[in-house]
């Protein structure tokens, strides 16, 4: 807090800058305590044991010897009280909307928890709104002018020339300037770690997904070929420049649905080892930072290496997650240049491979696994679509089958009498 | 900068809710906060889609019947009182409650009102019975389509066999009492909520 306090005292946007910088680098090792403040505590143990347990104390009588279903009328608490545990918190919906903050960032955007504490931070916050919207807003959003304006000149221009080979370094370098720029435009001050590991052509990058920033992030430390829909308007521009100066991948709405012809754009790609590597998300939509969800599995059946990234965003800056429901992406871009920053950091997470034997499903799960345990996020098997769609019923169905499972037991066990 | 949350409930409603339920101040702003989130129309009240859009909440074979325990006779939308009002119910039983007299109302998380929410999670017509067609019903949405009608007939005539003593073919809601007398109801049915 301190850091910032300092910062503010004294105009001009760089010296904040940097102060701001340094602070976030000295603290860098207590940046990603996960917020440990839940509602209630749950308990360990499966719903199966749990039944068992209950079953065992009400009655303790002989285990029925010929195989008659054993039913106890207690059974219904079990799932009772987990139904209720659910509703007061669950592990799904409170992934989409933003994270909850320890102490108040002075961002009246986070302030939804936090009781009216004093004059002075309220003078404190005032002052906040008028530098970032006053000196940091304008600064930054002509330098996003500057960046995207840029990217759509020049690569137009390198698409003309001819040669490939001057072409392909030219158009690395146009790429990473004007992501760099944007990254100026947000302040988004990232720490990269294992740079080592950093993806290489013919291979597929895959990280968690938070915001559109993360694309600019990752692509203003290296050069990835992006996977995308074709949108109309302002980005529907800048995604035909892009694509003049190197191969990015476009897909027409109506090609998203199938998954074929996805697939094989995709794996056509990898095999030219000319072409950049593949940036994908494969959560398929925004997630809030704190946990990672399913991954789809299409872009682990193609075979090719996969480079995984962890990206973890410091909320106490700005809360860089895109919570598409609330806000447009203008609105959202807006509220991100008003921010104090964007702080992050990046592992870069050594190659994997889908191992013998292994189906796409398992493969995901474990490069998911891996990055959520680099990140400090929560590993859920849930899906994100679940943002806007029903859970299917196949998943009641599993409940279902496990518990008639413990009323009649295995099949191993009937067998016995 | 007054917290949003709080701000839109007030001291008054909350000392009500703290009398009536039980819990402290801080639990309910935080309920309060879970309450908001969940109420996606922004109106005050819970609708049964809002609680049907938990994923949790929906694949639990009973999911319904929950739901419908927080909504009151005939209605379709539940205010924050009624849903404390509920959650009540599973709030542990302190120690220096077990011994309060009992000339007063009984609290809504003694063990005898959360077999009664149990007992209500069967009993759908409300007529203090438990009635061989509703423990089918029941059993019917726990298995799914794993077990045959046959054998899930079977297991519901046991049941009623073990726990019926009048005679009538159904379980009262003192024979569920009974037939539970052995289970630890108060830690079975509590959540441990938090501060």
């Amino acid at each position: 807090m301190s850091t910032i306090s300092w910062a503010k005292r004294l105009l001009g946007k760089q010296w904040a800058t940097l102060r701001m910088e340094r602070g976030a680098r000295e603290k860098n090792h207590q940046l990603y305590k996960p917020y440990s403040n839940g509602i209630i505590a749950k308990e360990p143990t499966s719903l199966e044991e749990e039944i068992q347990e209950v079953r065992r104390s009400a009655s303790p009588r002989e285990l029925d010897a010929n195989g008659t279903p054993e039913f106890d009328i207690s059974d219904i608490l079990c799932f009772c009280r987990r139904g209720v545990e659910s509703i007061v918190d669950d592990e799904v919906t409170k992934r989409f909307s933003a994270e909850e903050l320890e102490t108040w960032n002075l961002l009246t955007r986070s302030s939804a928890h936090f009781q009216h504490l004093s004059l002075r931070l309220t003078l404190l916050w005032g002052l906040g709104v008028l530098v970032r919207y006053g000196v940091l807003l304008p600064l930054r959003v002509t330098l996003a002018f500057t960046g995207v304006g840029l990217l759509v000149v020049l690569t137009t221009i390198v698409g003309f020339l001819p040669n490939r080979r001057l072409k392909n370094i030219l158009s690395d370098k146009v790429h990473l300037m004007c992501y760099r720029i944007c990254v100026r435009a947000l302040t988004a001050i990232i720490t990269y770690h294992d740079r080592e590991n950093k993806p290489r052509n013919g291979g597929i990058c895959v990280a968690n997904h938070t915001s559109p920033i993360d694309v600019i992030i990752l692509a203003s430390d290296g050069c990835y070929a992006m996977v995308g829909q074709v949108h109309g308007g302002l980005m529907g521009i800048i995604q035909k420049a892009m694509v003049k100066a190197c191969p990015h991948i476009w897909f027409e709405r109506s090609e998203v649905k199938d998954r074929h012809l996805v697939a094989k754009r995709l794996s056509d790609h990898v095999k030219d080892r000319g072409k950049l590597p593949i940036l994908i998300f494969p959560e398929g939509t925004c997630i809030n930072n704190t946990s990672v969800m399913m991954f789809k599995k299409g872009s682990f059946e193609i075979g090719a290496t996969v480079y995984p990234v962890a990206i973890k965003y410091d909320p106490r800056f700005g809360d860089a997650f895109w919570n598409s429901s609330k806000y447009g992406m203008v609105t959202y871009l807006l509220r991100m240049m008003s921010s104090w920053a964007i702080v992050c950091s990046v592992w870069y997470l050594p190659p994997m491979q889908r191992q013998e034997g292994e189906d796409a499903v398992h493969f995901a799960n474990r490069v998911k696994a891996a990055i959520a345990q680099q990140g400090g996020l929560v590993d859920l098997l849930w899906d994100g679509g679940l943002k806007r769609e029903k859970v299917k019923d196949v998943f009641k169905e599993e409940q279902q089958k496990l518990y008639s499972r413990t009323l009649v037991g295995t099949h191993k066990d009937r067998s016995r009498s | 900068m007054g917290s949003r949350a709080s701000t839109l409930l007030r001291e008054e409603e909350i000392e009500e809710i703290k009398k009536e339920t039980g819990f402290s101040h801080s639990q309910i702003t935080r309920l309060y906060s879970r309450f908001t989130s969940l109420d996606k129309g922004e109106n005050g009240t819970l609708s049964r889609e809002d609680f049907q859009r938990i994923p949790e909440l929906a694949i639990n074979p009973l999911g319904d019947r929950i739901i419908n325990a927080f909504f009151p006779e005939g209605e379709d939308q539940v205010n924050f009182r009624g849903f404390m009002r509920t959650l009540a119910h599973f709030r542990p039983i302190e120690d220096n409650e077990k011994n309060k007299d009992p000339s007063g109302t009984e609290p809504l998380n003694s063990r005898t009102n959360k077999l009664l929410f149990a007992f209500r999670l069967y009993d759908l017509d409300r007529d203090d019975k438990i009635s061989r067609d509703e423990l089918l019903q029941v059993l019917r949405m726990m298995v799914g389509v794993n077990i045959s009608d046959e054998q899930l007939g079977s297991i519901a005539d046991r049941t009623i066999q073990e726990a019926d003593q009048n005679g009538d073919n159904s379980i009262s809601f003192n024979e569920f009492i009974k037939v539970l007398e052995k289970v630890d109801v108060e830690q079975k049915m509590s959540i441990r909520f938090l501060h």
